[in-house]
């Protein structure tokens, strides 16, 4: 178990060196920061001095173990078109984020759940043939289609909920929150459940699926033999054998919830991370980007590293595998 | 796994005509595949649709009053035109123009053209780069594998839509924002390509890593014929069904990821709008009321993907020998 723990600790380190070099040569070798820095009349000799400065005539690997032991303590570089730290503006919008990902995972744990357990164990009934169809639309449509129609419904024709921004948010310590006011709440409402459709539906075709299979197998019927009752049945024993793939895959698509706020956060102008890096794109800031892709690995490869840890500890079949010598 | 793709086994005794036709479209009128395919009401329509949209992209510039992407067409006098049934509708502009005059069912067939393209030339590019890696790892095995693999497996863990987005930053930095439209069509489908490749690699080296123990490879070995040649001839078609199920449903995520893209002002220009684009300036009417802007674009692109994505839920049904 400690071998197993250490070698994913050692491939997790891999894959972080990985994303390193590449946001490393992205900002190196993506056009030249200098001629992103200077104004266009500085002399040859100021822009020999900069270059000197920022220690771009080292050798590269000199410079790539200085971005990288600069990264390991947040510290980005300077954004061109905001000339501010990086490290300081993402962190100014990383709360907006990681509200927005956290409300719209959870909304679609709990509809997905659901909806997946409704739609195994009443197949045939009309509400679960309206919810197969309502999954196949939501992964149909593309996530700001839905926005703008969500805008269109809801803030253009109805005019109950605000089509932009945040609202009012409150200040707690560096962290920002606008889970605490009315205009807050009203306004995390559209963009969390855009955010939220794709892992509900995935997440309820899970459960469904899931919910088939255990249905199907002995000790279900062994439980239904000793005369339990059919909900203590379905809930206490089918459901939460569902669950364990259920939050893996859930924890898993965290970051990818993370990186589709991209999206969210550009139909609604939702002040986060995602618009941030939209906008280094768009404007070809390579040290926002480069440090956008190096925090979303970070996350992705802390979820990655923990769910595999905490498979087998809730999994024994697991763990007689891996202490099985290869 | 909708309900109506699978086909069903009620009915044993409809008679299926046994005499099998010569020519292959005698033999693929008659395969399994195209008997589910009739079974299911539900996909005929979306073959048809799927069918249909790109028949008019192919033939757009019959259909459409006029070329969008042409400047000169353009008449300020024509902008925000509301749609032919409403009362403030005018011929010949059956769903409306845009801002700038441009007819909004012409500037959809065109852009129509945009999105194929991308999406189909996105998906041979995975494709291609997927099967290719997938045949090398699966039939050399050993470091090349591992290597190949582990690239693969770190890329899974991200968002196609962000290394898309990466990619097409990365790209536009290198050559500064002086692209033409052309390459930055090339671009898009550059970006696609790179970050869909995985599927095919990881399906097409295990089926590899099963055929190639096989007698007829052992036998191909043995008449000394070269490894690219044993891949390409005798290998590889053994593994293309699953291939064509991921292919069906990645043109329906590519035709997505470079809408998002162009939504997101990161892909197709303004003067050489796809789906997205239009969607994208049709946004900004939205407020204003000009509703049809953005609405039959949009309206087009999500019936395209949900047909795609139908066929591509049937074929896999249909292909899937545990569920005959």
């Amino acid at each position: 178990m400690l071998a197993f723990t250490v070698r994913r600790a050692i491939q997790a380190v891999g894959v972080m060196i990985a994303v390193g070099i590449i946001a490393f040569s992205m900002f190196r070798f993506a056009g030249d920061p200098v001629n992103q820095m200077v104004a266009i009349d500085t002399s040859a000799a100021d822009r020999a001095a900069l270059r000197h400065s920022l220690g771009l005539d080292d050798p590269i690997p000199v410079q790539f173990a200085h971005y990288f032991v600069n990264a390991a303590q947040f510290k980005f570089g300077v954004s061109y078109q905001f000339r501010q730290p990086v490290a300081s503006l993402l962190a100014e919008r990383m709360p907006a984020t990681l509200e927005l990902a956290i409300c719209a995972t959870v909304l679609s744990m709990v509809f997905g759940i659901l909806m997946g357990v409704y739609s195994a164990l009443r197949r045939d009934s009309l509400l679960a043939k309206i919810f197969q169809a309502v999954s196949l639309i939501g992964i149909s449509l593309p996530t700001f289609l839905i926005g703008i129609l969500l805008i269109y419904l809801f803030a253009v024709t109805l005019g109950w909920l605000p089509s932009f921004g945040r609202g009012d948010v409150v200040r707690i310590g560096w962290w920002t929150t606008g889970l605490l006011t009315v205009s807050g709440l009203k306004a995390l409402i559209m963009p969390s459940v855009t955010l939220g459709l794709f892992q509900m539906t995935l997440i309820m075709r899970l459960v469904r699926a899931e919910m088939l299979e255990v249905l199907r197998t002995d000790y279900i019927r062994f439980a239904r033999a000793r005369g339990l009752t059919t909900r203590a049945i379905h809930f206490g024993h089918a459901l939460k054998n569902t669950l364990v793939p259920v939050i893996t895959v859930a924890g898993l698509q965290f970051g990818s919830v993370i990186a589709f706020a991209i999206i969210t956060e550009t139909v609604f102008q939702w002040p986060g991370m995602g618009l941030l890096f939209l906008q280094a794109v768009q404007n070809v800031d390579i040290p926002i980007m480069a440090a956008y892709l190096l925090m979303v690995s970070l996350i992705f490869v802390t979820i990655n590293f923990i769910v595999d840890i905490l498979y087998t500890v809730v999994d024994p079949r697991l763990r007689a595998t891996i202490s099985r010598p290869a | 796994m909708t309900e109506t793709a699978v086909p069903q086994q009620a009915e044993p005794s409809a008679p299926r005509p046994r005499a099998a036709p010569a020519g292959w479209l005698g033999r693929a009128l008659d395969s399994d595949v195209f008997y589910s395919f009739r079974r299911s009401r539900l996909t005929m329509i979306a073959g048809a649709v799927t069918l249909l949209f790109f028949l008019v992209a192919i033939l757009a510039p019959l259909l459409a009053v006029q070329d969008p992407f042409d400047p000169a067409q353009l008449q300020l006098m024509n902008s925000r035109i509301a749609p032919l049934w409403t009362a403030d509708g005018q011929s010949p502009f059956l769903l409306g123009t845009d801002e700038q005059g441009r007819d909004v069912l012409s500037a959809i067939l065109y852009g129509l053209r945009i999105s194929l393209a991308v999406g189909v030339l996105g998906v041979v590019f995975a494709g291609a780069l997927g099967i290719l890696l997938g045949l090398i790892a699966g039939y050399f095995g050993g470091a090349v594998d591992s290597l190949i693999m582990r690239i693969a497996d770190v890329q899974l863990t991200f968002p196609a839509i962000l290394i898309a987005l990466l990619v097409n930053g990365v790209v536009k930095s290198v050559f500064g924002n002086r692209l033409d439209a052309a390459s930055t069509l090339a671009v898009l489908v550059f970006a696609i390509g790179l970050s869909f490749w995985v599927q095919y690699a990881r399906t097409v080296r295990g089926s590899v890593m099963v055929e190639k123990n096989r007698d007829y490879v052992a036998a191909a070995q043995l008449i000394g014929l070269p490894a690219p040649v044993i891949m390409l001839r005798h290998v590889l078609p053994n593994t293309m069904g699953p291939i064509l199920v991921i292919a069906t449903i990645n043109l329906a995520l590519a035709i997505i990821t470079e809408a998002t893209l162009s939504f997101l002002g990161a892909g197709m220009p303004d003067t050489m709008p796809s789906l997205g684009t239009l969607i994208r300036v049709g946004n900004n009417y939205l407020f204003s009321g000009e509703w049809w802007i953005v609405a039959f674009p949009g309206f087009s692109l999500a019936a395209l993907i949900l047909s795609i994505n139908l066929l591509g839920d049937w074929l896999r049904d249909a292909l899937n020998p545990k569920l005959r």
